[in-house]
Parts: C-alpha cells; structure tokens; sequence
C-alpha cells in the first residue's frame, strides 16, 4: 500500500479583503464576492515566501509523525514563485530537514506543480527506489495589480510525506490529462502573468478536469455517488461547483476542500490544501478524488482512501486547514503593496 | 553578510542549533565551542544541541528607526526570548502588532526570510518568532 504517511499546511495570518480590491481599482465592491465568490485571500508576511511556506507546511506535517531524515529519499517542491530564478528550494528543505542524500528537485506547471511532485514521490515509493518522500505544493502567486487576478493570486502550501509504512490514506490510483493550451503563461523576465480571460475556462480549467476526473473513474469503475469528498482545483470559488455539477458531485461533497473563497488560489498549494482540509476531517474509509489544474495545461486525478490508520495519527499535532483560515488579521490595500513589494523606489 | 559566513551558520540559524556542555549540562545558542564554566574540560566535548523553538518573551522594545533592509517592516519588535532549555535569544517578533506583545509572551519560533543582499543577492533564512496563539488561548482561560 502506498499512500500519505503524514501532511501538513500552512497558511499565512495576512488576508485583504476582495471588496478593499474593488474600493482600490474602482470596481463594483460586490464584483469579487458575486463573480468570482471569493471574500478574502491570504497575503504573506514581508518576510515570506514559497520556500517558508514549504518549510512550516512541511514541519507541520512532521509535528503529526516524525519520519527520520535520512529515511526521507526524495523531496519535489511544486511552485510557480520559487524565490529564485535558479536555485533550487528544494535543496533548502532537504537542509532543513536534515535529509542530504534525498533526490530533490523543483517542479513548475502553474497550479498543478503541487500535484505533480506528489506524482513523482509516489511512483518513487511504488517503485521501491526509497522508503519515504516529501511532496509539496506551494506558492505566494502575484496578479498584476488591477487585473482579475489580483482578486484572486494568494499565498499557502502543503506537505506530504508518502510512503508504504503507516499509510493514513492510500492513493488507490493516478492519472493525468494534458495538452499544449496557452491559458495562461508568463514570459521570462517578466513580473506579472498573462491570461486569456474567458479563454482560461472552458478549453483549459474544464476540459483538462473533466477529462482527467473521467480517466480516472474509468479506470476504476466508479462514479460521484462512490467519493464522500471531492476537491478541485479552484482559482475561484465557481469553477469547482460548475465542474462538480457536471461530473455528478454535489455542493456537500465540494464543501469541505473549498478554500479559495475564504483565502483565494493558493496556485501550487490549491488542489493540496484543499486534500488537506479534507484529511482534517475525514474518517477511516472515506473516499477521496482530488483533480488539479495547471494552466499551459494539465490536470492530475487522485482516488485516495482514508485507512484505519487514520485512528492512530495524531492530526491534533499541527494546525487544521480550517482553524487557520479562521485565525486572520485584515490588512488594506497600501499594507498588501508593501507586503508583495510592489512598491517601487527610485534608486 | 558575506555568502560563506551565511553558508556555515545556515545550519544552527534555520532549526536553532547550539552546543551542549557535557560536563554541567548547560545549552548555548548561539553554539559555543568552549564552556565559559567548565572551562578547559568541556573542551573539544560540546555537543550539539536542537532547541524545541518555544519560549516566552523575557523582554522587547519596538523599532521605529530601522536598520537597512528593514524599512517595509518599521515598527518591529525585537525580543530576548527565554527558551525552557535556557539559553535567552534575540529575535524578531513578527505576525502581531507592536501593542499585543506582552513580557511573558508565550511564542515560538518560525522560519522566516531575515535579510537579502539587495536585488540580486542571496536571501538569508532563519528563525523568527511568532505568539503561540494556543498556549495564549489557554492562558486566557486560566488552565
């Protein structure tokens, strides 16, 4: 059995509130919390950024069970702000952790990279090339200030620790779906994304879920009525209920892994938070599909089932998805620029 | 800070790191070589020692005239933070304002960007320290 040994997230105390957004650019204040159905998103501090999210995600994960480090044999840190252009954050987690003869390497494909390093640690372990491997999603995403974005890019991550030894939830089975769509994309040396508006929905967000979802219930002869909780990739708090409605889910199994209208997209850490907010809660048995989206574009589709293990695992270790969304302090628009420096000085 | 200064404290300054003196027992951080009490027997026997990161705030003061680099972060609080392993540390408290700090604080600690050089530069990390929002909430209940 080859599963989630161990998880953890982590979520920035900062959130703006999306109607300050609207007050900023002139925007209608119910624009963001009726179009998009986002209220708030997570901002990080000053002094964060993906690689610290990375770390208390991952120290997160660790407080609910240790995994010694050197039996730690890979780490693939997903992101699309990895803090530099060239060098590596996952050298930086391996340190931190202590694990120096993992395999460890940063993975980038929009909001799904998360999705992937889990991909990647999972076929390791399967494989029997190592014991334990570090997965993480993770992000502190920027919209260009006034673009649609700017409602929604935020700032949040997970860890996963997957192995075969005290399994709390096993990955029955993943696939992937993915074709050369130009939804969304950002050309080297520039500071902000670029998007294709409308375009980013229908050939991108629901094509690549709906396909990869379906390929995956295929091959395991289930349909919607089979998961108790589903989580989708959500850069909005819409498109999951829409994707939902169409593959058979209901509101009630959404629920649960919907972050982003308290916090936003948290890109990379999206589609993994919301995996996480579900392992919060669930119970022994319990039915998971998790489906990413990463534009340029692709989506990844897990069947995960929670394990009587789960009994034993000491989720009250770390902080719950939930209780940190709750735990927030508002900033206004001019805090948000100085936070995202954004600010810019002349020399 | 130069890049190989960094390189070397990198390990002690992310998961707070310091030096046990086998001969009396006491924990130093920053790591000592040498303990200023046992002397010449605790010589070449310093032991590496993690501290847990928790701690409460022994004293602060708030920084209004900031040191370079920490301009977008003005006022900040700056705190001793006595650890229940003993050594008192100097850091930064960061995720609450400056009129919330109390002495006596429960925190602990965080993994934070400290400082960059410039634009181009390598980016430094280490710990921060931030309140501990549940041991705050049991004191506040009185258990």
């Amino acid at each position: 059995m080859v599963g989630i040994v161990t998880y953890g997230s982590y979520i920035p105390i900062y959130r703006i509130k999306t109607a300050e957004i609207a007050r900023m650019w002139g925007d209608s204040p119910e624009h963001p919390e009726k179009g998009l159905n986002i209220q708030s998103k997570s901002v990080p501090g000053y002094d964060e950024d993906a690689a610290t999210i990375a770390v208390e995600a991952l120290r997160n994960a660790l407080r609910r069970k240790n995994i010694p480090s050197e039996k730690i044999g890979a780490i693939f840190v997903g992101s699309e702000s990895h803090p530099y252009a060239v060098k590596p954050t996952a050298s930086l987690i391996a340190e931190v952790i202590g694990s120096y003869n993992a395999h460890a390497a940063d993975l980038e494909f929009a909001c799904k990279a998360g999705t992937a390093a889990m991909q990647n640690v999972y076929a390791m372990v399967k494989a029997g090339m190592i014991e334990y491997g570090v997965a993480i999603g993770t992000d502190t995403s920027q919209g260009q200030p006034g673009d649609a974005l700017d409602y929604s890019a935020s700032a949040g991550g997970t860890a996963f620790i997957i192995g075969k030894e005290g399994v709390i939830a096993e990955i029955n089975e993943t696939v992937s779906f993915v074709t050369d769509t130009p939804d969304f994309w950002r050309r080297e040396g520039q500071r902000y994304p670029s998007h294709g508006g409308r375009f980013t929905g229908e050939p991108a967000y629901f094509k690549h879920i709906i396909s990869a979802a379906k390929l995956l219930m295929e091959k395991m002869g289930t349909t919607a009525k089979d998961y108790d909780y589903v989580v989708f990739h959500q850069p909005n708090g819409k498109f999951p209920y829409r994707v939902g409605k169409r593959l058979g889910f209901t509101k009630e199994q959404i629920d649960p892994g919907l972050l982003t209208p308290y916090i936003g997209n948290t890109y990379s850490g999206a589609t993994p938070t919301g995996l996480s907010a579900v392992l919060d809660i669930s119970k022994p048995g319990d039915r998971i599909l998790a489906v990413s989206f990463g534009s340029g574009a692709g989506s990844d589709a897990f069947d995960i089932t929670v394990t009587e293990e789960m009994e034993r695992f000491n989720r009250d270790a770390a902080p719950k998805v939930w209780d940190m969304i709750k735990r927030a302090k508002y900033i206004d628009y001019a805090t948000y620029l100085k936070f995202r420096r954004m600010i810019v000085e002349v020399d | 800070m130069v890049v190989p200064r960094f390189w070397r404290e990198r390990r002690y300054r992310y998961n707070l790191i310091g030096t046990r003196c086998p001969e009396c027992g006491t924990v130093y951080f920053p790591p000592r070589n040498v303990c200023p009490k046992c002397g010449r027997k605790s010589l070449g026997k310093m032991e590496e020692f993690q501290l847990s990161g928790e701690g409460k705030v022994y004293s602060y003061t708030i920084v209004h005239q900031n040191v370079l680099g920490f301009k977008y972060q003005k006022p900040y609080i700056m705190a001793i933070i006595e650890t229940p392993e003993g050594p008192k540390i100097t850091g930064q408290i960061v995720d609450v304002e400056p009129e919330k700090v109390y002495i006596g604080m429960p925190v602990k600690a965080v993994f934070r960007r400290i400082a960059e050089d410039g634009k181009a530069g390598i980016i430094q990390y280490g710990y921060k320290f931030v309140p501990d929002w549940n041991k705050m909430e049991l004191e506040k209940e009185g258990t």
